[in-house]
């Protein structure tokens, strides 16, 4: 996309107002486009949290259609996307609390952990490190990886790196401040990388001097 | 600076939303910490695999079948 266009669409309004406002007048075609336009992100925010497909075909199919019925209650000041993943982000909660027998869930549990916080793994990753591994290795890494962290921090990194909202956003759709939503993206990213390191690291070549550390 | 200053940027210095005084000392920084540089340059390459590789895939017949699904309720009132 040019400068001049994208300059040019920051100033007009976001393309989901007219389409929220179709639906607001009652065509179901414009939902159409809305759903088909943010189905698949949903369906992958709703698997990180749950971390069950079935929960979260069913989790898709419930916040879309609480947005249907909630369009009304939707300020136009925030984006539908953000508002419709913070339904999601709730349905999903809401699954886990189903399987766990009514226990609270909430994205706050499980952090109270220092891993990560502090950088131990300082051996350096060999260059494309992804390609000493077949595409399903691969994946399968990086689901085990990113599915042990703590849900407060899968759930912000999901958001905000893979899914590419704006910290504000993020922290939006999750009702948490901003500053919250820094800090455990921080450790979130850390934490990867410290899991990820033990795959990733350059496995031949004169061994890194260990003893210095981080000052 | 030191690494655990270094570390609390990390974050800004990833996404790119650092002033240019502070980005220098952490450029310096970085030149003379071997292990800073380790640990920014792999958490910037977690971020861009977990980016390029898609974990959780919705297949198109699976995708069909929920999007109608979907519309079905919203046609029906829900």
């Amino acid at each position: 996309m040019s400068t001049i266009q994208s300059i040019a669409e920051e100033n007009e309004q976001h393309p989901d107002v007219a389409l929220v406002e179709r639906v607001r007048a009652g065509d179901v075609s414009a939902y159409d486009e809305l759903v088909r336009k943010y189905e698949r992100q949903i369906f992958r925010i709703a698997q990180h949290i749950t971390q069950n497909r079935e929960d979260a075909e069913d989790v898709m199919q419930d916040a879309f259609l609480k947005a249907y019925e909630k369009l009304d209650q939707f300020q136009g000041n925030a984006k539908f996307y953000t508002w419709l993943v913070r339904i999601a982000v709730n349905e999903s909660l809401m699954r886990l609390r189903k399987r766990r027998t009514g226990k609270m869930v909430s994205i706050d549990e499980d952090l109270e952990t220092d891993e990560g916080s502090v950088p131990r793994d300082l051996a350096d990753w060999a260059p494309d490190p992804e390609q000493n591994y077949s595409q399903s290795e691969l994946a399968e890494i990086l689901r085990k990886t990113i599915q042990g962290l703590p849900q407060g921090f899968r759930v912000v990194f999901a958001l905000r790196d893979v899914e590419g909202l704006s910290t504000e956003e993020t922290a939006e759709a999750l009702g948490l401040s901003v500053p919250a939503v820094k800090s455990r993206l921080l450790r979130a990213r850390l934490q990867l990388r410290e899991r990820l390191s033990r795959y990733f690291k350059r496995k031949t070549g004169p061994a890194m001097p260990q003893e210095a550390g981080l000052k | 600076m030191t690494c655990t200053e270094f570390i609390a940027l990390l974050d800004d210095l990833i996404d790119d939303s650092v002033a240019s005084p502070i980005r220098t000392e952490i450029e310096n920084h970085m030149h003379e910490c071997e292990h800073c540089e380790v640990v920014f340059n792999t958490t910037r390459k977690t971020i861009e695999i977990y980016r390029s590789h898609e974990l959780y895939e919705l297949p198109n017949n699976l995708r069909e079948r929920l999007h109608a699904a979907i519309m079905a309720r919203c046609k029906k009132g829900c």
